[in-house]
């Protein structure tokens, strides 16, 4: 923040704000694309990155045909490949699957945000012994492999894989949150908590009523984006055997009667999967953008929605 | 402790698997990121289109999907590689998007005026790049490269179950043996925090050293 302080810089046409206030605001209000690798294409320049375009173009679609080719040449639109789809018992099988993998993520991400508050709490209360404690907690789990941690509970303490599954993303992403919480709170302005002391609101009222709404707010986008790591986690159930979407899908790629339809059942499969994940993603999106336009957020400031570069150590 | 030091060879071959399918991955990770990066900001459309397809795909793939589909789906093209040659496939590509990101928004936190002063002063695009925009960018893109790193290292203990060498499969063999699950896990996981201590501690470093004084 104190890039005006340092001696002999010139000064930015645009006041060092926060990241992702400062990168919205500029393709904002200029409507136009403007960094600073190169200027705005003139006719000349435009035309040219008009054939750079164009051969790019062909190139992807010659590398998309040769992709298509492939599959067909390997036989993978074969009538036999694609049977299985067709009965309803396998059609139901995909939907269950799909099911354990919603329910896997429902407990998950309620599980989490609940654990998530709890850590927060510990980690901003006054009492050293318990902020010491919390921070213990989230550091440990933040620093170990999700995976490592659901085959522990898994193997060594002998649960049921989705009980196992939902423990070891509850414990990863509770404590991921509980810093996006903290964070959160720290982010309020310090006026808001000043004017509500002076108020005389007692210290739980300060949280509940003032800090932890805004808080809340301003973080939901960067909360959502946790929830879909929670739901791209949802498959590592597969590999500690829980029935969920990508079982299913294993199970019908490994029937030798539909002649091993591997290929088939990932082009039916990944799509739902991504798309999910990306509908949240959006969701996430949509409501930073909606957040940044928002007069109740500015004493925290809207944050974009990236869970992937937070904090130290968060996926 | 008995655990580790009767079977240090396994838990050896385990850390060092690891270890080099965290370096491998991260190596084509950065590349495949870098590339990506400066197609999302090139002027050619068709170039962002890309990237941003990139992107958008691999950042919503489930990472075991990801490993199912280059696992197991890849042999079917007649395309078969060793494992842990595939491990590092579908780790680098997957973490490339989000290198991707990080980088692209390192670059969009140089300030235009920076660009436009660099051209003004006759320095052409090469230079530019270069001379002002990169170095400017690397110093903000440590941290968050460092944390995705950090990921990718723990993201690598999926590979295990797709039969590649590395710390936590290593869980197995200690089982059938018969040894505590408890201290196997225990020393598991005092394997992964050296690897994910080891990566923190050398961006702190190169922060120290090149990060931007803010």
């Amino acid at each position: 923040m104190s890039r005006s302080s340092s001696v002999g810089s010139p000064t930015p046409p645009s006041p060092p704000n926060r990241k992702g206030r400062a990168g919205g605001t500029r393709t904002a209000v200029r409507g136009d694309r403007r960094t600073a690798l190169y200027d705005l294409p003139g006719p000349l320049a435009r035309r040219r990155h008009r054939a750079y375009g164009l051969l790019t173009a062909a190139a992807l679609a010659a590398l998309l045909g040769w992709l298509v080719y492939l599959l067909f040449a390997t036989g993978q639109f074969t009538a036999t490949k694609w049977a299985p789809f067709a009965y309803v018992g396998i059609q139901d099988l995909l939907l269950r699957g799909l099911g354990n993998t919603l329910k896997a993520f429902a407990y998950a991400a309620v599980l989490s945000l609940a654990l998530g508050a709890v850590l927060a709490c510990g980690r901003l209360s006054d009492h050293r012994a318990v902020r010491v404690l919390a921070t213990l907690v989230v550091e440990f789990f933040r620093a170990m492999p999700v995976l490592v941690m659901i085959f522990f509970i898994f193997v060594a303490l002998k649960v049921q894989p989705l009980p196992a599954l939902v423990a070891g993303l509850t414990l990863y992403n509770g404590s991921v949150l509980a810093e996006v919480f903290r964070t959160g709170v720290n982010s309020v302005e310090r006026g808001q908590r000043e004017a509500a002391y002076a108020l005389g609101m007692r210290k739980t009222q300060v949280m509940t009523y003032v800090l932890v709404p805004q808080a809340v707010r301003a973080m939901l986008p960067t909360i959502i984006s946790q929830l879909v790591v929670a739901l791209k986690d949802t498959s590592l159930g597969f590999l500690i055997t829980y029935e969920e979407f990508l079982h299913a899908g294993k199970l019908i790629a490994s029937n030798l009667d539909y002649d091993l339809p591997f290929i088939p059942v990932v082009m039916v499969i990944s799509p739902i999967y991504i798309g999910m994940c990306m509908l949240l993603s959006w969701f996430a999106h949509w409501l930073a953008g909606r957040q940044r336009r928002n007069p109740r957020t500015r004493a925290a400031g809207a944050v974009p929605a990236s869970p992937e570069t937070l904090l130290p150590g968060v996926r | 402790m008995d655990v580790l030091t009767q079977n240090f060879s396994l838990y050896a071959r385990g850390f060092l698997g690891t270890l080099e399918l965290t370096v491998y991955a991260s190596l084509l990770a950065l590349a495949l990121g870098f590339v990506m990066a400066a197609c999302r900001v090139s002027p050619v459309g068709s170039l962002r289109a890309l990237g941003t397809v990139w992107v958008t795909v691999l950042r919503n793939t489930p990472l075991t999907l990801l490993f199912f589909a280059v696992v197991l789906g890849l042999p079917r093209f007649g395309l078969v590689l060793p494992f842990q040659l595939f491990a590092v496939l579908a780790l680098g590509c997957y973490t490339s998007a989000f290198i991707c990101e990080v980088l692209r928004s390192g670059i969009n936190t140089v300030p235009v005026g920076q660009g436009e002063a660099a051209r003004s002063l006759g320095m052409s695009f090469g230079q530019t790049l270069g001379g002002i925009v990169l170095p400017q960018a690397f110093r903000s893109v440590i941290p968050p490269i460092g944390s995705t790193l950090i990921a990718l290292a723990k993201n690598s203990a999926i590979a295990g179950a797709f039969s590649v060498t590395e710390l936590l499969g290593t869980y197995k063999p200690l089982n059938e043996m018969g040894y505590g699950i408890v201290w196997t896990f225990v020393w598991i996981a005092v394997g992964y925090l050296i690897i994910t201590l080891a990566i923190s501690g050398l961006f702190h470093v190169l922060e120290k050293r090149y990060g931007a004084a803010r």
